[in-house]
């Protein structure tokens, strides 16, 4: 049906008078055809997958027919085409246009911004956990436990932004060593009874070595087959952790994670606890605060190494393998333990991120490590904008904070009849944000790159010249 | 220089520099793919300090045997040495080649058999660096860091393998100045300042095969391999690459090996001209001496090509030829 597209209406030579109301005319007309081309078609082919249910009785499958629901479809359709015809396809001015048009003005207004932006998004994030103290006294916890979750996720963003937006090394398994440092501390806790603090450097560590053991067999795949078998690699250690139930507790996971302690301090109602050694009356928030400031120092510790390798040979040695492998190793670059770098230091602050996350939540199983995960890391990297830092920082409250945000629509099943719950429909909504965005800007928010080196003036790079690498 | 002998014996002159100090001696180098023999049995030597044309017909094999050299190809059969300090030094090429090692390093002196390693190895260890005849820029990056870049192995040793920079050491620091500064130095000779922090994509045709030179030189290489650098250049870019070709060599002491089809420039700057055709060495010896060789004219004769042809009387000829083909293609004027 793309090749309707085509045949958009195109001036033939009439008196310019004429032209806008004929031409509108022409328009409609041809635009209600195709829609209901298209109504057509769905209702042939929805007829059987929407209109018609069966269910397994006792004497064999019962067919019912669902008229109300197969009819929808086809008016939705209808409409859908209709607007999209007469708004994008056919629209002299289309909406897409203008929509993508502000969106990378605001694309390209965020990096003069960005400075700005940034330093006002880190007074902020300092002061965050008291602004929502005295702000919102009844949902402090709530709020400042959702920050703490975007938090995470900005710090997982910012850990996989070296592998895939510097390296350009498409990774789909990342999530494999958010998994192996959230294990790392469990284990190592329950076995020899480590704290955090004296895990998470472990954790970061052993995430590292994972992320060189399996870095190694992808070194010489491109393309799609670095994704998959990244991919492949982020299933095979949750299975591992899954079915090894002797050492992991397979699906029962790991409960009882010590919380972390501020210098031996437990955040305990106990006369040696947090509260009673400062003199504070215990409350349960004090953790969430210190929790916040935890994963905050984390995170600002990821930027800045980030921000500093890229001024450094190695950082600038990613670049040019996501710009040029071959010209990389024409120039003496040994492009094997340059990707390897890549990995294992994207993948040493996945494990910090992920043994921050055990220690979060005091248990954790298999099944806060699928797949999703890596995607929606990886969305946030991409929709920020592939290397950038701000950008991740955006992607990650827009997508968190906007999953976050459907939980808290419950006017909803007024409209929609108590059996409505928006989370479930929380994917679709994701996804399509994912698409809309792509299909606008489709290098993300921030999509230009600033050089690391700087002469006399400082140029940003426009994306279409900057090179994304292997896998996209 | 002495006018060479013959095709067959390479050139017996006692005074030509490629015999008596050869900075790169292919030797008996084959190069099958499949049943196809892109290269054939060939040997022949660059000069130290010479600047060393390998010429010859569309699929002669030039761009192998550069790929051989630099390591992006593993040789089906035959040695590449690569010596650093005077002289052939051939017991020390015997006995690394007997000792199964890669290479030999002794203060300035140095005996590298590039069959044998990997094609970073040749870059970083040996001092071989390369252009290719499809340009390899980064080129969402500016000029000076493609600069930067190709400097990666001293940078990463004066950042203490990366430790060190991220504590921000003043060591590093003062290694990236003069990083800077030996990038500037070769953004001035190719004339490339006023553009130094423009993305290297957005940088016009010739002034990209410049900066890819100027990398080049940025590795501080020994041999530098120009793979068709005058490729689509126009008749005043191409004089400026002879000017910068012949600085390279007489101020910096860098041998050259240079694939190209522009006869112009090879016959005015090549010091050795080696002529391939059919992955087989044909011609080999100066200027004087490959420009008379039957051999050679005969090869040319055979091409079709216009960019290949020397003689004029032969370019008007297939120019008028093109022209009444009505292909539009003019000749070089
Ligand atoms: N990687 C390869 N695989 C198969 N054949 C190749 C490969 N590289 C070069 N060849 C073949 O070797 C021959 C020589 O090519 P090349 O060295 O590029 O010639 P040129 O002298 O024009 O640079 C050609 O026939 C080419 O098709
Ligand atoms: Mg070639």
């Amino acid at each position: 049906m793309a090749s309707t597209r085509t045949d958009a209406p195109a001036s033939d030579g009439k008196p310019a008078a004429e032209m806008p109301a004929q031409a509108a005319q022409g328009r409609l007309a041809a635009s209600l055809k195709d829609a209901a081309v298209a109504a057509f078609l769905a209702g042939v082919l929805g007829f059987f997958f929407i209109g018609l249910r069966t269910d397994i009785e006792p004497g064999g499958l019962e067919i019912t027919m669902r008229w109300t629901a197969w009819v929808v479809s086809i008016l939705i359709v209808f409409g859908g085409r209709l607007a999209l015809n007469l708004f994008v396809f056919r629209a002299q001015r289309p909406a897409t246009g203008i929509v993508g048009a502000g969106l990378s003005g605001m694309g390209e207004a965020l990096p003069g911004l960005g400075k700005w932006l940034m330093r006002g998004l880190f007074v902020f994030a300092l002061v965050l956990p008291f602004f929502f103290m005295a702000a919102f006294p009844g949902k402090d916890r709530q709020f400042i436990d959702l920050a703490i979750l975007i938090l995470t996720y900005v710090m997982l963003g910012w850990g996989l932004n070296i592998v895939v937006g510097l390296a350009g090394l498409l990774d789909l398994g990342y999530v494999a060593f958010y998994a192996v440092g959230a294990y790392s501390f469990a284990l190592l806790s329950q076995y020899f009874g480590f704290g955090f603090w004296m895990a998470l450097p472990l954790a970061g560590i052993l995430a590292a070595f994972w992320g060189i053991i399996l870095g190694f067999p992808v070194l010489r795949l491109r393309g799609d087959y670095l994704a998959i078998v990244t991919l492949a690699f982020g299933e095979i250690i949750r299975v591992v952790l899954l079915n090894w139930y002797e050492f992991t507790g397979g699906p029962d996971g790991i409960s009882g994670i010590p919380r972390p302690t501020f210098f031996g301090l437990e955040f305990s109602r106990g006369d040696d606890g947090f509260a009673a050694f400062f003199g504070l009356d215990y409350s349960p928030i004090h953790r969430f605060v210190y929790l916040y400031y935890i994963i905050l120092a984390l995170a600002l510790i990821t930027n800045v190494v980030t921000i500093r390798l890229r001024k450094l040979p190695i950082g600038r040695a990613w670049e040019a393998l996501r710009e040029d492998e071959i010209a990389c190793r024409s120039l003496g670059i040994n492009t094997r333990n340059t990707k390897l770098t890549a990995f294992s230091i994207g993948a040493m602050f996945g494990g910090f991120a992920g043994s921050f996350f055990a220690t979060r939540q005091g248990f954790i199983s298999p099944e806060s490590f699928t797949f999703l995960e890596s995607a929606i890391i990886l969305a946030i990297v991409v929709l920020g904008g592939l290397g950038s830092q701000i950008g991740v920082v955006i992607a990650a409250i827009v997508t968190i904070g906007g999953i976050e945000m459907l939980r808290n629509l419950g006017f909803l099943t007024q409209i929609f009849g108590p059996g409505f719950d928006p989370v479930q429909y929380r994917m679709l909504i994701f996804g399509l944000a994912m698409v809309f965005i792509m299909v606008w800007k489709p290098r993300g928010l921030v999509s230009t790159r600033e050089p690391s080196a700087v002469l006399k003036e400082k140029k940003r790079i426009g994306a279409d010249m900057v090179a994304q690498g292997e896998g996209h | 220089m002495v006018a060479a002998a013959g095709k067959e014996a390479p050139t017996g002159g006692a005074s030509a520099r490629w015999e008596s100090d050869p900075i790169l001696s292919v030797e008996h180098l084959t190069m099958r793919f499949g049943g196809l023999v892109a290269v054939g049995d060939l040997s022949f030597n660059a000069g130290r300090g010479d600047i060393t044309a390998l010429i010859g017909p569309n699929g002669a094999g030039k761009t192998t045997v550069f790929n051989c050299v630099t390591g992006f190809y593993k040789p089906t059969e035959g040695r590449i040495v690569m010596r650093h300090g005077p002289g052939r030094q051939a017991e020390t090429v015997e006995e690394v080649t007997n000792s199964g090692l890669r290479w030999k390093k002794e203060g300035d002196k140095g005996i590298f058999l590039l069959e044998r390693m990997p094609d970073h190895e040749i870059a970083h260890r040996a001092k071989v660096a390369r252009t290719f005849q499809n340009i390899r820029l980064f080129g969402g990056m500016t000029a000076l860091e493609n600069l930067l870049v190709a400097q990666h192995n001293p940078l990463v040793v004066a950042s203490g393998f990366t430790v060190g920079g991220i504590f921000g050491l003043p060591s590093y620091r003062k290694a990236e100045q003069a990083a800077i500064e030996k990038a500037v130095y070769w953004l001035e000779r190719t004339r490339l300042i006023d553009r130094a922090d423009d993305p290297a994509a957005d940088l016009p045709y010739g002034a990209q095969r410049r900066l890819e030179i100027a990398r080049a030189m940025c590795t501080d290489p020994q041999l530098l391999c120009l793979d068709e650098p005058a490729a689509g250049l126009n008749p005043r870019e191409s004089a400026e690459l002879n000017e910068l070709l012949k600085f390279i060599r007489d101020e910096h002491g860098t041998s050259v090996l240079l694939i190209e089809h522009d006869m112009g420039v090879v016959m005015e700057i090549s010091d050795h001209i080696v002529v391939l055709d059919y992955g087989v060495k044909i011609s080999d010896g100066d200027a004087e001496t490959v420009r008379n060789d039957p051999n050679v004219i005969a090869a040319y004769l055979g091409v079709e090509e216009e960019e290949e042809i020397d003689i004029p009387e032969v370019l008007e000829d297939v120019s008028a030829a093109a022209g009444k083909a009505g292909t539009g293609k003019g000749g070089k004027a």
